[in-house]
């Protein structure tokens, strides 16, 4: 479904992605850890088509096509659904039409019609409910004075609701208290499908308890140094990733 | 081109070949003829007129209008006519017209007429306050006005009457009115403790060259309540210039609402005057431009008494070569303690070589006084719009999300609900001109 090959970005002349391989098939789910700054979230960026990354190198296919040429509003209308670590406020804009705007034009990517209001409302708010939403946040604007946690869980709120092909979820289980996280994880879990991929970017082995991982990368200085199964998560929490970076010196 | 004398010349001529109909206000009308003539077309030269030139303006001699206006349809009107309004006064090139107006039964206590019908039953309110508020001493342009205004409307509500539905004021300028002025007016009155809504319109046809010079006084007996929204929204080569003059009360309450959309070049002057305590004043903006626009707003909050608040809220949205102004004074007198003003002008630049010039200009001479003030100058916030075309939503789209969005931090405050969906419709209309947001959002 995802193949990322050699892949190298900057930001501000920077470089942050220096040669990332990763390949995500379809019904994975893959974990990706490592350090603060080690460019976790640039990857997630450059994956949803945020422009202040700029790619120097390496491709990326996304069933069978070339993503990096594809808009962002392009990729999401494909099915690449980024929750982002910092969710955006955006004042004057409802949680609401929010919604249905980028629903609608997902629908109209896959050759469906408009969901009519009535349709649209029923599927909302049976993802609330899911998801734990109070219905007051969905008539207030976009994130707008959300606490940390109600941002996160509208990230997967939204998520469920677009049903993505691919979601790639950028430390939602920050910020969260452990309820809050069950719930979360839960909506994750409702949407694993054999036909749907999810990469969780993530500090913490907490949340690879509920959300089960195939594999587990590490991303180190901008390049994926370690892959294994779920056990590697375990082993990381331990003993942190000064290990890897001896063990990284000593090849 | 004629010379500058000439021109101010064939006012004078106009002035002299008007209709005389209210002899009491004659000496008025004298004074402010020869004020106009002291004071000419104000320049660049003049702080208050530092960054609007009205050079193309004074270079034409616009003309009264003839008195049959061709051309104005009822159906021209409908995008013009607001839904669920108590009254409706229709004047097309600056007369009254009343086919095309709706003067039903009005609650007892309720006045809303136009000045030529209200000449020959002047009443206390318009012998009173006509003329006796804005200011024609220093403002050429309502010298003008005071001097040439033919007709307009008067709004006046009795003692302790509430008019929940607002009376609509449209002023309509016929396809053929290139090389014209009209001089509209209005008065609103309210009594002790009464409440209405007033909704002045102006629009007018593209590509023809005329001009407005528009004059509203609005005086708030003690302890009401007023609600004044002003669209401008002339053709694209018209001349707009306004003057919203206000006077309140004790403890009366008066909020502007002026939504700025059209004209070539369009000048909005404010003029607020809290003269009894616990008054509050609430100033609405919203300016929006592209092309060759240029719009103007000075606005001026006078804190004549102690005890009063203020609230200013400006936005703008510029596009294309366009320009803004905005100008927001303060005024705290010497005795106005405990005065409360906060005045916020945020603007949007939507193209490289749109421009604004904005600015705070405060004179606080009280001390015990809390006074903010804050402006901003900017493009659409680029997470926000990554944001939204993450979620599917295309770039075009998104930017009119934005856009949209800071556009009704303003509009929402509008009370009367039509009216707000209305400006919200035409705000989308020039936001995507040629592009169906409907189809996508
Ligand atoms: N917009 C930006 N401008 C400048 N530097 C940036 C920008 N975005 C990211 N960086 C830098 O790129 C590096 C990688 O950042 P990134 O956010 O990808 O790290 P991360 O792995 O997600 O970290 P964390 O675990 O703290 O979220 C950091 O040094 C960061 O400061
Ligand atoms: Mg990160």
């Amino acid at each position: 479904m995802l193949e990322i090959k050699n892949l190298r970005a900057s930001v501000a002349g920077k470089e942050i992605l220096r040669g990332v391989d990763l390949s995500v098939k379809k019904g994975d789910v893959h974990a990706i850890m490592g350090p603060n700054g080690s460019g976790k979230s640039t990857l997630a960026q450059v994956l949803a088509g945020h422009d202040i990354y700029k790619v120097t190198g390496g491709e990326v296919i996304y069933e069978g096509k070339g993503l990096l040429a594809m808009s962002p509003e392009d990729r999401a209308r494909e099915g690449i659904f980024l929750a982002f670590q910092y969710p955006v406020e955006i004042p004057g804009v409802s949680n609401m039409y929010f919604l249905k705007a980028a629903l609608n034009n997902i629908r109209k990517q896959q050759g469906l019609t408009d969901l009519d209001a009535m349709d649209f409302l029923a599927l909302v708010r049976e993802k609330m409910k899911l998801l734990g939403i109070d219905e007051a946040l969905m008539n207030r604007a976009v994130n707008e004075g959300f606490s940390g946690g109600e941002k996160k869980r509208n990230e997967i709120f939204q998520m469920a609701v677009l049903e993505p092909k691919l979601a790639i979820l950028d430390e939602t289980d920050s910020g969260l208290d452990i309820d809050a996280l069950r719930v979360v994880a839960d909506g994750v879990n409702a949407l694993r499908s054999p036909e749907r991929a999810i990469v969780v970017v993530t500090h913490y082995q907490r949340l690879l308890n509920y959300i089960v991982p195939d594999f587990v990368h590490v991303l180190s200085a901008g390049r994926i140094v370690k892959s294994g199964g779920k056990e590697l998560a375990l082993e990381l929490e331990k003993k942190g990733y000064g290990w890897l970076e001896e063990e990284l010196q000593a090849v | 081109m004629p010379e500058i004398a000439e021109i101010t010349e064939s006012y004078f001529a106009d002035f002299t070949r008007r209709e005389r109909r209210a002899a009491w206000l004659e000496p008025l009308r004298e004074r402010a003829m020869e004020r106009f003539g002291e004071l000419g077309f104000p320049t660049t030269r003049l702080e208050d007129w530092r960054f609007t030139n009205v050079a193309p303006l004074t270079r034409t001699p616009f003309k009264m209008p003839s008195p049959v206006a061709d051309g104005v349809t009822e159906r021209n009107l409908d995008a013009a006519r607001i839904e669920e309004v108590a009254a409706l006064l229709v004047f097309v090139d600056g007369v009254f017209e009343p086919g095309f107006s709706r003067l039903r039964t009005l609650p007892a206590g309720v006045r809303a007429a136009s000045l030529r019908d209200a000449w020959d039953s002047p009443g206390k309110s318009l012998q009173g306050h006509m003329a006796r508020h804005a200011d024609t001493d220093r403002n050429a342009f309502v010298a003008l006005n005071t001097a040439m205004f033919q007709d307009g409307a008067l709004i006046e509500i009795a003692n302790g009457v509430v008019l929940e539905k607002p009376v609509h004021v449209l002023f309509v300028r016929a396809p053929n009115a290139r090389g014209t002025v009209t001089h509209p007016r209005v008065l609103v009155v309210t009594g002790r403790d009464a409440q209405v809504k007033v909704i002045e319109s102006h629009v007018g046809s593209a590509g023809t060259a005329y001009f407005t010079n528009a004059v509203t006084e609005l005086v708030a007996g003690e302890n009401s309540s007023v609600e004044h929204l002003k669209l401008q929204e002339e053709g694209d080569e018209a001349f707009h210039i306004g003057m919203i003059h206000s006077h309140q009360e004790r403890s009366s309450r008066f909020v502007s609402h002026s939504v700025s959309l059209g004209a070539r070049l369009a000048r909005h002057d404010i003029i607020s005057v809290m003269a009894g305590e616990g008054a509050e004043c609430t100033l609405n903006g919203l300016y929006q431009a592209g092309g060759n626009q240029h719009v103007d707003h000075h606005t001026r909050l006078d804190h004549a008494m102690p005890h009063c608040a203020s609230r200013e809220y400006y936005r703008g949205i510029l596009d294309g070569k366009s320009s803004g102004v905005f100008n927001g004074a303060i005024i705290v007198r010497k005795d106005a303690q405990k005065t409360d003003a906060i005045q916020s002008n945020k603007n949007l630049l939507l193209s490289e070589e749109a421009t604004i010039n904005t600015k705070p200009e405060l004179q606080i001479l009280a001390d015990d006084v809390r006074c903010t003030h804050g402006a901003t100058v900017g493009q659409l916030n680029a997470d926000a719009l990554f944001y939204l075309r993450a979620r599917g939503i295309g770039f075009e789209a998104a930017r009119h999300l934005l856009t949209r969005a800071f556009a009704n931090d303003v509009l929402s405050r509008v009370t009367h609900i039509p009216a707000r969906e209305q400006l919200e419709a035409k705000l989308l209309a020039r936001l995507s001109a040629g592009w169906k947001p409907e189809e996508v959002l």
